[in-house]
């Protein structure tokens, strides 16, 4: 199963961190690919899928911004209502939480990906892999 | 009035007859009686009948706030400990608190102090007074109501915080008197505002006691005309009973340190030399009356100066000024001692915070720690960054007992800094 991987960074309750996140990957020409923000009272963190994940790890990173790089899963959606909800119903069945989910479309606009943070990721795959789901092919 | 008169108008002469007397004998007993005293003595070659008149004292050791926390918790106590009836503590730069014991003498001659101060600034038996101090293990609350029982009024016990039901208490009551910490009184005046409540007209304040932190006299007059009473402000610490060390009169000069009690230096905290009165220097105390823990020459870090001239209100017992600052980095939050040091050793034994942080000092209650997170420490997680934030929130409210908001910040926001200047950011305009 292919793997993809998602950069997050850390941000204060302080404008002009995205500004300066996507000033340093328009520099170097990556592209984002989904983009998702978690904020709680005081503070932040900015959730990126690029198409260059080592090269906009590195350059953020240079940057001087906190910055982690986490495997997560992406599970192909079928372009149907109720898609999200019978992944739900899976990761339930099988015990997982759902730490984080947002949603990727692929830059064909063909495929639509659910990415999905969970604690065990290598636990999840097996369980998920035996579900019938499919996941994203880098 | 007075509530002592002959000993609060007593000649200059007489008075330093009585010091000398009460220090030689303090020096006998803490020679005799205390281990630690006898070496100090020991190490500069004096003998109790060395000290022949009140300048002599200067070949006296000093007491430092270390030499309080070496000895905690009993080594200090000059009676045998069957005689200490309360303990009070006062926080320290490590772990271990400052313990101060009082036997009932104690309790009852800092209650005299007292009740001279609240005499001096006009109290009646008809005076009713709330207590907004902490009670607990600080001296701030439970010295003031010892000592307001013995003039006879009430007393209401009411420690800080719950502003409304303060607000209650006093129009419920009647309170005429406050004694309370400088930010609270604030805090306090602008929730009357804001809640339509005019005390000159709905509540019956006539003055209130201000203590436990350095304010200045603008803030004084500011809350004077907030709240439309008379404040009087207050100076005390912990190993020195707690208030009524000195307090003002009605004259609201400076205020009258109680000379037979406590022998006061005002010395340059560099040179430990005395300066010439009228001049800034780091007040060092001596007890005189105290008989379970007696301490010679302590260092309080307080800088202020002594007023010179005698006071309109007859009273020959010198005036010290407001407390300009502090020698050292402690600063104090709802009446507390805190020091910077503390909150470091916190910080420092949480897995996860990086090195720096900044303390914010804004309005009453309101204290905020700045923490950098450790970049290792980041994983994307927004859970263990909150899990971080509790328990660096936890573990610093049980070491300060004032729980501070905490901010996480990424590595290397903060500036790189040493000392009080950049650790501690007092925004308060007390
Ligand atoms: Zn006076």
């Amino acid at each position: 199963m292919a793997k993809i991987r998602e950069i997050a960074v850390f941000a204060e309750n302080k404008p002009g961190k995205i500004e300066k996140i996507t000033g340093v990957l328009a520099r170097e020409g990556i592209n984002i690919l989904a983009i998702t923000i978690a904020s709680t009272n005081g503070f932040g963190i900015i959730k990126l899928i690029v198409d260059k994940t080592e090269l906009a790890y590195q350059k953020l990173k240079e940057s001087g911004l906190t910055v982690s790089l986490n495997e997560v899963l992406a599970i192909a959606m079928k372009d149907r209502p109720g898609q999200i909800h019978d992944i739900a119903l899976v990761f339930s069945k099988n015990g997982i939480n759902m730490e984080n989910a947002y949603v990727l479309v692929e830059e064909t606009r063909k495929q639509a990906y659910l990415i999905v943070q969970v604690k065990d990721i290598e636990r999840a795959k097996k369980l998920l892999e035996k579900e019938n789901l499919k996941f994203y092919d880098e | 009035m007075f509530w002592q008169e002959e000993i609060e108008v007593i000649s200059r002469e007489e008075l330093q007859r009585i010091q000398l007397y009460s220090l030689q004998e303090t020096i006998r007993r803490l020679y005799y009686n205390v281990p630690f005293y006898n070496q100090k003595f020991r190490d500069v070659n004096l003998k109790p009948d060395d000290i022949k008149s009140l300048e002599d004292i200067q070949r006296l050791p000093f007491t430092t706030r270390d030499d309080l926390r070496e000895n905690y918790p009993y080594g200090l106590l000059a009676v045998p400990r069957e005689k200490i009836v309360r303990l009070h503590t006062s926080s320290g730069t490590t772990g271990k608190p400052k313990a101060i014991f009082f036997t009932k003498k104690d309790i009852d001659q800092s209650a005299e102090l007292i009740a001279r101060c609240l005499i001096m600034t006009g109290v009646k038996s008809d005076d009713i007074l709330q207590n907004m101090m902490t009670y607990g293990l600080f001296t701030g609350a439970l010295v003031m109501h010892y000592g307001a029982e013995k003039v006879g009024i009430l007393v209401i016990p009411a420690g800080p915080g719950n502003t409304e039901r303060q607000i209650a208490l006093m129009q419920d009551f009647g309170s005429t008197c406050l004694h309370l910490t400088p930010s609270y009184a604030l805090y306090l005046a602008e929730v009357m505002d804001s809640k339509g409540i005019v005390p000159q007209r709905d509540l019956s304040l006539r003055r209130a006691y201000l203590g436990a932190e350095p304010y200045s006299e603008e803030t004084r007059i500011k809350l004077e005309n907030m709240l439309g009473i008379d404040i009087y402000n207050s100076y005390g610490l912990s190993e020195m009973n707690g208030p009524g060390v000195a307090f003002e009169c009605k004259y609201k000069d400076g205020m009258h340190i109680w000379e037979d009690n406590f022998l006061i230096e005002v010395l340059d905290p560099d040179t430990d030399e005395p300066v010439p009165e009228g001049q800034e220097g780091e007040i060092v105390l001596t007890t005189l009356k105290r008989e379970g823990m007696p301490l010679l020459r302590y260092r309080t870090k307080d800088i202020a100066k002594i007023i010179p001239d005698t006071c309109r209100c007859g009273r020959t017992h010198k005036r010290i000024s407001r407390i300009f600052g502090r020698v050292d980095d402690m600063f104090i939050v709802r009446g507390v001692n805190i020091f910077p040091q503390q909150i470091e050793r916190v910080l420092m034994g949480i897995k996860g915070v990086a090195q720096n942080y900044q303390i914010h000092l804004e309005a009453y209650d309101k204290m905020t720690v700045k923490v950098e997170i450790e970049q290792d420490f980041f994983d994307g997680n927004i859970e263990k960054l909150l899990a971080l934030k509790s328990r660096i929130t936890e573990k610093l409210k049980s070491e300060i007992l004032v729980t501070p908001q905490v901010e996480l910040l990424e590595p290397g926001t903060l500036p790189i800094s040493e000392g009080k200047a950049q650790r501690v950011i007092d925004n308060r305009n007390l």
